[in-house]
C-alpha cells in the first residue's frame, strides 16, 4: 500500500483502516507478530490480516468481524491521530479543487498541523509534484515527517520547522498554489507571494473569524493579488429512514379514507408513500438530517496573483 | 474569428501572446491592452454625506437624459469618462455616503467600462461557469459537489477509474484533470508517464457516442486521451452475463451485425443531438474524427499510393477499417473491464442510478470508494436501500453541500444576498468483498448497523 498508489494486498509494515461499523473505525500500523484488540475480539496479523486483500471481511476471536480498508486520505482524516484542529474533507474538497491542484503542482502550505490536508494535497500532486510544508511547533513537524515516511509519501514532500509569518516557505518562484491555516494569515501574505511562480498562481487563506479574513483580504489586496473571493462549505449529511406517520382519526368510515389518496391497492408506486390502513399509518421513505451538524468550520479565501 | 461574449463582440487575434490572466478592454471590434490595473481617477478630495435622510427619489438626480449617455456611447468615448460624467451630472452624488458612492462608481463602471480577462482553462473555472451559464447541461450539478465527487472517488493519477456522466463531458474532464496532470509543458515526459503513471478512465455511454463538449474546453494535449477509453451503457448487461466476447469476436468472418449496430449508433447519436440540441458537441466530435480520418488516410496513401485514383474502394476500405478500428477499441475496453478492478466509480447522470450503479460496481474492486451524484434526493434513497440489500458496500453516506459567498470589505462584510438553492446530492461508499452467503451475512450486518452510535467507543489499537 501507499497513499498514493492502490495495493491489492495487505503486507507488513502498511497502514490499514479497521472498519467497525456504522462509522467507527481506526487505523492500524500492520506488523508480523502484532496483535490488535477490537470490541470484536483479536486481530493477530500475520494470519488475519497479511496476504489479505483489501477490502476483505476478517473474523475476530469472538466470531465478530470487520472489513480491512486500503488507506485514503479521506479515510486518514477521519482517523488520524490530532495533534491540532484538522480540515476534514468538505473542505479539502474545495480547497484542492480551487487551487487547481493536480498531478505535478507544486504546492506550499503552513502550518503542516496533524497532516490532514497535507495528505490529501499530496495524493492530488503525486507523482509528480510536491509539497513543502511550514510548521513553527517542532514537536509536530517531526511527528509528521515520521507519519510522511511510514506512509511512503516521503519523497513527495518537505517538511520545514520554521515561522511562515517570518522566515516564509523556504523556498521562491516555484509553487502553483499556497494553502494557509495559521492564526494571523495576513503576515505571510507577502511571503506566500513570492513562493508562488512568477507567471502567477493561486492562493487560499482558512480562517474561522471574519476578522481574521477582513485583515487578510487587505493584504491580500496590497499584494496585487486578484480574483478574491470568500467562500464557507457547510456539509449536511443525511440518514436514510423508514418513516411511518400515523393518519388521524377524524371519526369517517373506513370506506372514505380509501379515498383520500393514501391506497394501499395501488402497488405502481413503489418507493413512494405506500401506506397501511389496519394500523392508520402511511410509510415513507426519507433523508433526514443529523440532530446536530458542524454549522461552521472556517472561511476559506481564495485569490490568484498574476 | 469573430465571438460574441455579453452583449460584445470581438476577435481574439490581439489577444495571442500576452499571458493567461491578462485584462483586456474592448474597442470597436478588435482587442486593446490596457494596463492590469487603472490608477485612482477618484483620489480628488472626496465630499460625502453621512445619512440618506436628505436624499428623495424624484427620478430628477441624473441631469444627463438617456439620449445624451446614447450619444456619448456613439461618440465611442471611453467608458471611465462616461461614468465620470455621470457622477458629475448626479445632483445627490455628494450627498451620498461613502459607501453609496463606491457602490454607484462600481455600478457604472460594471456597466459603461467593458473589460475581459482571459484565463486559463481548468475545472474550478469550468465547472463554475458551466453552472452558471448551463446548469441544464450538467443536471445542476455544482461546482463544491463536483469538488466533493473528485475528493470522495480519491481521483488521483494511477486509477483506473469508471466514469458513467452525461453532463457534457465535465465531469470526464475533471477526472482527467486529477488523473492527467499539468497541461502545458513537456510533452516528452507526458508521454513516458501516460504509459506508466497517470492510470485509465473508461467512460460509459449511452446511445451513439459519449459527449465531450465540456471536456474539450480544458484543451488537454493529446497524450491524454490516449488511456481514455469508452464503452457503450448498451452492452454492459452482455459483458456482465458473458455473451459479450463471442458477439464482438474479430476473428468472425463477416461483421454484419457489427455494421447494423453502428448504423443504429449513428442514428442514436443524431437522436441524441436533436435531443439535447448539443449541436456544440457533434461538431466538435466530428472534428475529432475527421483529424484522426485525416491522419488515416495519410497513412493510407502513403503505404499504397496505386490506388488512390480508385475513390470507391478507398473509401469502403477506410469505413472497415474504422470498423475494425472501434471493435478493436471496443473489445479493448471490454477487456479492461472484466477484469473488474477498477480504482472507483463515478457516476452524474440523467438517468436513475439504482439501475447504473448495481451493475456498474461489479467492474469495481474491493476497498474501493464510488460516488453517485443525483440532482435529486429521493433516486439517492432508493439506491442505498438497494445497495443494502445487495451488500457488498460500506460507510454508505448520502450528503449535500451548501455554498456560501461573501462580500468582504472594509466594515461592510456579510453574506452575499443571493446564493444558490441546490448543487445537487451525493451518495458515495467504498466496496468490500462480496460475501458468498450473502442472505445471512446482510442480516448481521444490518443488525450491526443499527448498533446504537452512542455505543460505539473507540477502540484502540494498543500496537499503534
Amino acid at each position: 500500500m501507499s497513499f498514493v498508489e492502490y495495493g491489492d494486498t495487505i503486507k507488513d509494515g502498511d497502514t490499514a483502516i479497521v472498519f467497525l461499523g456504522h462509522e467507527s473505525m481506526f487505523p492500524v500500523k500492520v506488523q508480523h507478530g502484532t496483535v490488535t484488540q477490537t470490541k470484536y475480539g483479536v486481530i493477530r496479523h500475520s494470519t488475519d490480516l497479511i496476504g489479505k486483500k483489501y477490502g476483505s471481511k476478517v473474523t475476530c476471536s469472538k466470531g465478530g468481524w470487520v472489513f480491512i480498508l486500503h488507506p485514503t486520505p479521506e479515510l486518514w482524516t477521519m482517523n488520524l491521530p490530532h495533534r491540532t484542529q484538522i480540515l476534514y474533507s468538505t473542505d479539502i474538497s474545495l480547497i484542492t479543487m480551487m487551487l487547481e491542484l493536480k498531478p505535478g503542482s507544486i504546492v506550499c502550505e503552513s502550518g503542516t498541523g496533524s497532516g490532514s490536508l497535507s495528505h490529501a494535497l499530496i495524493r492530488t500532486v503525486a507523482p509528480t509534484g510536491h509539497l513543502y510544508t511550514v510548521e513553527f511547533h517542532q514537536q509536530r513537524a517531526e511527528k509528521a515527517r515520521e507519519e510522511f515516511r511510514e506512509h511512503g509519501v516521503e519523497h513527495l514532500v518537505t517538511v520545514t520547522n520554521q515561522d511562515v509569518c517570518k522566515n516564509g516557505f523556504g523556498v521562491s518562484n516555484i509553487a502553483d498554489a499556497v494553502f494557509l491555516d495559521i492564526p494571523s494569515p495576513w503576515e505571510a501574505i507577502g511571503h506566500a507571494k513570492s513562493a508562488l511562480k512568477a507567471e502567477g498562481g493561486r492562493i487560499c487563506s482558512f480562517s474561522p473569524c471574519i476578522e481574521q479574513v477582513q485583515r487578510t483580504c487587505l493584504a491580500m489586496e496590497e499584494y496585487g493579488f486578484t480574483e478574491i473571493n470568500t467562500l464557507e462549505i457547510l456539509l449536511r449529511v443525511y440518514n436514510v429512514r423508514t418513516i411511518s406517520l400515523q393518519i388521524p382519526d377524524l371519526g369517517k368510515a373506513a370506506e372514505d379514507n380509501s379515498s383520500t389518496g393514501f391506497d394501499s391497492s395501488n402497488p405502481s408506486n413503489q418507493g413512494s408513500p405506500c401506506s397501511n390502513l389496519q394500523q392508520g399509518t402511511v410509510q415513507f421513505k426519507s433523508g433526514v438530517p443529523l440532530r446536530e451538524m458542524v454549522g461552521h468550520t472556517g472561511y476559506l479565501t481564495f485569490a490568484t496573483k498574476s | 474569428r469573430k465571438i460574441i461574449f455579453e452583449k460584445q463582440w470581438f476577435y481574439l487575434d490581439n489577444a495571442i501572446g500576452h499571458i493567461y490572466g491578462t485584462t483586456f478592454e474592448v474597442t470597436s471590434g478588435g482587442n486593446l491592452q490596457p494596463k492590469q490595473e487603472v490608477e485612482e481617477t477618484t483620489t480628488e478630495t472626496k465630499e460625502a454625506g453621512t445619512d440618506n435622510r436628505n436624499i428623495v427619489d424624484d427620478g430628477k438626480s441624473q441631469k444627463l437624459t438617456h439620449d445624451d449617455i446614447k450619444a456619448l456611447k456613439d461618440k465611442g468615448i471611453k467608458g471611465q469618462e462616461i461614468v465620470q460624467q455621470l457622477i458629475e451630472n448626479s445632483t445627490t452624488f455628494r450627498d451620498k455616503t461613502e459607501f453609496a458612492q463606491d457602490k454607484y462608481i462600481k455600478k457604472k463602471k460594471k456597466k459603461y467600462e467593458a473589460v475581459i480577462t482571459i484565463v486559463k482553462p481548468s475545472t474550478r473555472i469550468l465547472s463554475t461557469m458551466y453552472y452558471a451559464r448551463e446548469p441544464g447541461k450538467i443536471n445542476h450539478l455544482r461546482y463544491d459537489t463536483l469538488a466533493q465527487m473528485l475528493t470522495l472517488g480519491n481521483i488521483r493519477a494511477g486509477n483506473k477509474m469508471i466514469v458513467m456522466e452525461t453532463c457534457a463531458g465535465l465531469v470526464l474532464g475533471a477526472v482527467m484533470e486529477r488523473m492527467g496532470g499539468k497541461n502545458s509543458g513537456f510533452p516528452m515526459c507526458f508521454d513516458a508517464f501516460s504509459l506508466i503513471g497517470y492510470g485509465s478512465i473508461i467512460q460509459m455511454y449511452p446511445g451513439g457516442g459519449p459527449v465531450r463538449a465540456a471536456t474539450s474546453c480544458f484543451g488537454f494535449p493529446k497524450l491524454f486521451f490516449n488511456n481514455l477509453h469508452e464503452f457503450p451503457l448498451s452492452k454492459v448487461d452482455s459483458l456482465l452475463s458473458g455473451t459479450f466476447s463471442t458477439e464482438t469476436l474479430p476473428s468472425e468472418p463477416e461483421d454484419n451485425a457489427l455494421v447494423e449496430e453502428e448504423s443504429n449508433g449513428l442514428t442514436d447519436e443524431k437522436q441524441i443531438s436533436l435531443q439535447e440540441t448539443e449541436e456544440e458537441s457533434t461538431t466538435e466530435a466530428a472534428m475529432e474524427i475527421n483529424q484522426t480520418e485525416e491522419q488515416e488516410t495519410m497513412d493510407i496513401n502513403a503505404d499504397d499510393v496505386e490506388f488512390k485514383d480508385n475513390k470507391e474502394k478507398e473509401n469502403v476500405r477506410e469505413k472497415q477499417r474504422k470498423q475494425w478500428e472501434r471493435r478493436k477499441k471496443l473489445i479493448e475496453t471490454a477487456a479492461l473491464l472484466r477484469e473488474k478492478n477498477a480504482d472507483g466509480l463515478i457516476v452524474a447522470s440523467k438517468f436513475h442510478p439504482t439501475p447504473l450503479l448495481l451493475p456498474l460496481l461489479e467492474f469495481v474492486a474491493p476497498s474501493r470508494p464510488f460516488v453517485v451524484y443525483c440532482q435529486y434526493k429521493e433516486p439517492l434513497l432508493e439506491c442505498y436501500t438497494k445497495l443494502r440489500e445487495r451488500g457488498g458496500v460500506i460507510n454508505l453516506k448520502l450528503s449535500e453541500t451548501w455554498l456560501r459567498n461573501y462580500q468582504v470589505l472594509p466594515d461592510r462584510s456579510h453574506p452575499k444576498l443571493t446564493m444558490s438553492g441546490g448543487g445537487g446530492y451525493l451518495l458515495s461508499g467504498i466496496t468490500v468483498v462480496l460475501d458468498k452467503g450473502k442472505s445471512d451475512s446482510s442480516n448481521l450486518e444490518a443488525l450491526k448497523m443499527e448498533e446504537p452510535s452512542s455505543k460505539r467507543c473507540r477502540v484502540q489499537d494498543t500496537h499503534c
